[in-house]
């Protein structure tokens, strides 16, 4: 990367790769002082849902779908890890950044546009929703999971579901006027969201109303897409879900854009 | 005859929030390698006239050129070439001295090979080479703000925009602060300088723009202002309330402008009595960039 000429006035573009770096760099300068914690409570949080839900649910249903409870969870919970650490992280993450360190103000002095910033921001998050949603998978492998090839994918689907949720939970801090308003769209939109994604039990057994609700959930894509990458992809279904996530993450993306610009620019 | 290149111009320059103008018609020049002051109360439009120039607000009227570029269009470019220090401290607290400096090289765009000569430069700017590894919420009121001045000029801006330097500072870090700026400015650097502390106008502005409810009511270099708006010398009296009522009275019958400072009333403009000083017991005192402020606005500005 050479220093741009600044005796030559030019008109920079919009996504430029210095101004990307510039923010990304500071997350993981950032990252370096906690990564500890982030990382022991990514890990020992599914291993207590393996072993809660696992074994005791699983002592009382030992297969589901065709699979032992113990799989079915512990790919379901990757969605949930996904979830967990981006449209979190995200939604206060953003806010304190730019409520109470204003963070953001500094960095927008700087030639970093909003979308620039926010692209960084949600691309940072989903790189760590894609590694750490690899855990309860992980773990599960440990308690029985088999390996398999198409394993390889899932920091790829984490990734994309987590850019999608990163950009959602950008959207609400951008539209939020205090923290406490997170309350309403944590307890209506993303428990629901997160209990009917066919993690902890199969969205079949729903009524149909609920299933087809279901397929407007980008976690419950996410969950099959995982189930898929370990045990047998579902060819066009499994690309449509991919589709689905790949939708979720441009339009929260672009709406992420719109409404942090309203919010950090006058 | 060649026009001294603008670092700022800002024409006609209107801002509204709601029903509330903060910025209403300012025009502002600031020739590069000067150091202009930017002087009123809170509420007069000092801050939303800076965060304007870095395209964090957009002004409903008028234009604005940073370093020959016009704004909002060409903001990022001006910006890369332009260091803001905010009044309000927007640091990593929980990185340390150097991260920080390091982000904003990286943000600011230095090459990989400058990079380190360029923290290591801002470090010694701050005088806080001895504290690279600790923490910024470890250190004192007066290094943060050093260490905020320093993160602005990291990568060598052309224009640096400092917004409230020194305020809530104690006077021994103000002046540690104002030979930081004034080595800025002997290196030719431009500088717009937010402030409602007379005295730092005074000392590091070549010119003063006086601001009151989002308009330039005055401009010059701040002693001739104060020759111009309020005369030589002022005269302080001192008193109770009740005596600070009655001189007053005293000075409006003569003709002069007052000035109310809690336990003093200043007489301005003494020359405006012809001769027919009233006899008050008082302390004579240089006029000075306040007394023009209240001359102008009938407002305080502290």
């Amino acid at each position: 990367m050479a220093a741009p000429d600044v005796s030559r006035p030019t008109r920079l573009g919009r996504l430029e790769r210095p101004a990307l770096l510039g923010v990304l760099v500071r997350e993981v300068i950032n990252f370096s002082s906690y990564w500890r914690s982030t990382t022991f409570s990514a890990t020992v949080e599914p291993t207590i849902y393996l072993l809660a839900f696992g074994f005791g649910f699983g002592s009382l249903v030992s297969t589901i779908g065709g699979y032992r409870y113990v799989e079915f969870v512990g790919t379901g919970t990757v969605a949930t890890a996904v979830l967990f650490s981006s449209a979190f992280a995200a939604m206060f993450g953003t806010f304190i950044k730019y409520q109470f360190q204003r963070t953001y103000d500094a960095i927008l002095a700087a030639p970093v546009d909003t979308e620039e910033l926010v692209t960084a921001e949600a691309l940072w998050i989903a790189a760590r929703a894609g590694t750490y949603g690899c855990v309860p998978m992980l773990v599960a492998i440990v308690f029985g999971l088999d390996p398999s090839w198409g394993m390889l994918l899932v920091p790829f689907f984490g990734f994309i579901a987590g850019f999608g949720w990163a950009c959602f939970g950008i959207c609400i801090a951008g539209k939020a006027s205090s923290i406490e308003n997170f309350n309403y769209v944590i307890s209506a939109c993303l428990t629901p969201l997160f209990l009917v994604a066919g993690t902890f039990f199969p969205l079949d057994q729903l009524p149909r109303w609920a299933q087809v609700l279901g397929e407007f959930n980008p976690l419950h894509h996410l969950v099959e897409l995982v189930r898929g990458a370990a045990f047998g992809y579902d060819g066009w279904q499994d690309l449509g879900r991919l589709g689905v996530l790949v939708l979720f993450a441009f339009v929260t993306w672009r709406l992420a854009i719109r409404w942090m610009t309203a919010k950090l620019v006058d | 005859m060649p026009v001294a290149p603008l670092a700022i111009r800002l024409s006609g320059v209107v801002k509204r929030y709601g029903a509330i103008t903060a910025v209403d018609g300012l025009d502002l020049e600031v020739p590069e390698g000067t150091c202009i002051g930017l002087l009123g109360p809170n509420g007069a439009g000092k801050s939303t006239t800076m965060k304007m120039l870095t395209a964090q607000a957009i002004a409903d009227e008028g234009e604005i050129e940073v370093l020959g570029l016009p704004l909002p269009g060409q903001s990022k470019a001006a910006r890369a070439q332009c260091g803001v220090a905010p009044q309000l401290d927007n640091l990593d607290t929980t990185l340390t001295v150097e991260q920080n400096l390091v982000v904003f090289a990286f943000l600011y765009r230095i090459g990989r090979r400058d990079r380190k000569e360029a923290v290591e430069r801002a470090l010694a700017l701050a005088n806080l080479g001895d504290r690279r590894d600790t923490r910024v919420d470890k250190l004192s009121g007066g290094m943060r703000r050093r260490l905020l001045i320093a993160r602005a000029l990291v990568h060598r801006p052309r224009l640096v925009l400092l917004d409230e330097p020194t305020v809530g500072l104690d006077p021994q870090v103000r002046q540690e602060l104002w030979a930081l700026i004034d080595q800025l400015r002997a290196e030719g650097v431009s500088i717009l300088m937010s402030t409602h502390y007379i005295e730092e106008a005074e000392r590091l502005a070549d010119r003063v723009t006086i601001m009151s409810h989002g308009k330039a009511v005055a401009e010059g270099p701040p002693h001739d202002l104060v020759r111009e708006h309020a005369g030589t010398e002022a005269l302080e009296v001192y008193g109770p309330q009740a005596r600070l009522r009655e001189v007053e009275g005293i000075a409006a019958a003569a003709g002069l402008r007052t000035r109310r400072t809690g336990t003093s009333v200043s007489l301005l403009r003494l020359a405006d009595a012809n001769g027919n000083l009233p006899d008050l017991d008082g302390e004579r005192r240089p006029a000075n960039l306040e007394d023009v402020f209240v001359l102008l606005t009938g407002e305080e500005i502290g």
